[in-house]
């Protein structure tokens, strides 16, 4: 199984690619901005800090923008880390657009401390495979802006201020707001989970 | 609901961790990133890596240290000391760390903490603030290991970091810092009241008790050094008596 991290110049991908190898057992991890690469792979993720406007123009200009499209239209698994989760979606209040792959903007967050920056605790809609035995389990998240899904989406909520989601999942498209290379046992147990519902799609 | 936090902080020096008085005596623990490894399995929260030899910044093992802490870190970690320019700022980053502590650079030139914070996200850009009191309910901003006033009001100092782009702040009370006497609980509840981001409450720690009341005051995190370097292996009893206490643990 071949797994990519679309590599649209925004920083470091090295600790999810780690952590990926880590989770992923024979998996074999890559870091590539080549869209045929991206287009190839088993399972194609999209991960990065930062605002979601430079990813969405990084990915447009990289060519990778589209050959996710591609992979999200033929059902193929992708997966979207923290602002890599931001741009499957389409406007921020942060300004620039994202893909649009799922319906629904891009807010800031309403709560007494922004970012939200730590652990806090799972609760799961529906029975999303991606987040299969992690209802109540704590993730680490750092970030001021969250999606807010138009359709009812299996995934996964937390509070902070009000609910945030969490994780969505919908068919071979999924994508978390948390950091699975940060978040410890519970972390890996996403990225075991991401691997078998790729291998399964 | 967000967890509170329980995050160690490691001295670092050439590459090692070290111990020691103001930067006199200075002793060999131990590897950071084992030393890290190890917190992280005892249920550390978060890391911080503090390059207390700033000027000589920007070596080779620094580097070296993040780059292994990004690959083998499975708990976010932050790297600050000495980080003086955007260019060493965001060299961290790109490395792998989560975030970036800025100190003296911030104060002076705040703009950085703007420039940082469009790059990378407020997120990965923690002020840490080092204050000294001047009078009550009063602190004044200091730098240079606390030998250089800056004539900055530590409230006002805050509200402008925030301002500017920092997404975090690690507030540190001279006074307290080394004293095992507790968090200088006036100042940070202040900060914290004052400020909309999370506040990491520094320098005083020597019990269980002083994490909670400096939670009390608003802190969302506790910076922690001599008391689980002495003991790693309690890291899960001071968090287990933090949530029977009340407060929501990762536990």
């Amino acid at each position: 199984m071949k797994i990519v991290l679309a590599d649209y110049g925004a920083g470091n991908l090295r600790s999810v690619s780690s952590a990926l190898a880590r989770a992923g057992a024979g998996a074999e991890t890559v870091i590539s901005p080549d869209p045929e690469v991206v287009r190839e792979a088993d399972l194609a993720v999209i991960a990065g800090v930062g605002h979601l406007g430079a990813c969405a123009e990084g990915l447009q200009k990289t060519g990778l923008a589209e050959a996710l499209r591609e992979r999200v239209v033929a059902d193929r698994p992708v997966l979207g880390i923290c602002v890599g989760l931001q741009v499957l979606f389409e406007e921020s209040e942060e300004g620039g657009k994202g893909l649009g792959l799922f319906r629904g903007p891009v807010v800031r967050l309403k709560a007494r401390r922004v970012p939200h920056m730590g652990w806090n605790t799972l609760s799961l809609r529906g029975t999303p495979s991606i987040l299969d035995g992690l209802d109540g389990e704590d993730v680490y998240f750092a970030h001021s802006y969250s999606v807010r899904p138009l359709e009812e989406l299996p995934g996964a909520e937390v509070e902070h201020g009000g609910p945030i989601v969490a994780a969505v999942e919908r068919g071979a498209l999924a994508g978390v707001q948390f950091h699975p290379e940060r978040s410890a046992r519970a972390g890996a147990r996403l990225l075991k989970n991401v691997i078998a519902w790729s291998r399964s799609a | 609901m967000v967890k509170k936090r329980l995050i160690p902080c490691l001295d670092v020096t050439k590459g090692r961790v070290v111990k020691g008085v103001r930067f006199v005596e200075l002793r060999d623990i131990g590897d950071p990133v084992e030393m890290a490894t190890r917190y992280s399995e005892y249920g550390a929260d978060e890391l911080v890596f503090l390059d207390i030899t700033a000027t000589v910044f920007g070596h080779a093992p620094i580097v070296e240290l993040v780059e292994r802490a990004a690959t083998e870190l499975e708990i976010p970690f932050t790297v600050g000391g000495g980080v003086s320019t955007l260019g060493h700022a965001r060299r961290l980053l790109r490395l792998g760390a989560d975030k970036v502590a800025v100190n003296r650079a911030a104060v002076e030139r705040p703009e950085l903490l703007t420039e940082l914070a469009e790059e990378f996200g407020a997120q990965a850009v923690v002020c840490a603030i080092d204050s000294k009191k001047v009078g009550p309910g009063k602190g004044e901003v200091v730098t240079h290991g606390a030998r250089k006033p800056r004539g900055l009001d530590t409230i006002e100092w805050a509200l402008e970091v925030v301002e500017r782009g920092a997404g975090e702040i690690m507030l540190t009370s001279i006074d307290a810092d080394g004293t095992r006497a507790g968090y200088d609980l006036e100042i940070t509840g202040l900060v914290c009241d004052a400020v909309s981001v999370p506040v990491i409450a520094s320098g005083g720690a020597g019990t269980v008790k002083h994490l909670a009341e400096a939670f009390e005051v608003g802190a969302e995190a506790a910076l922690v050094a001599s008391i689980v370097h002495e003991a790693p292996e309690g890291i899960p009893e001071i968090k287990r008596e933090l949530e029977e206490a009340g407060w929501p643990m990762r536990i």
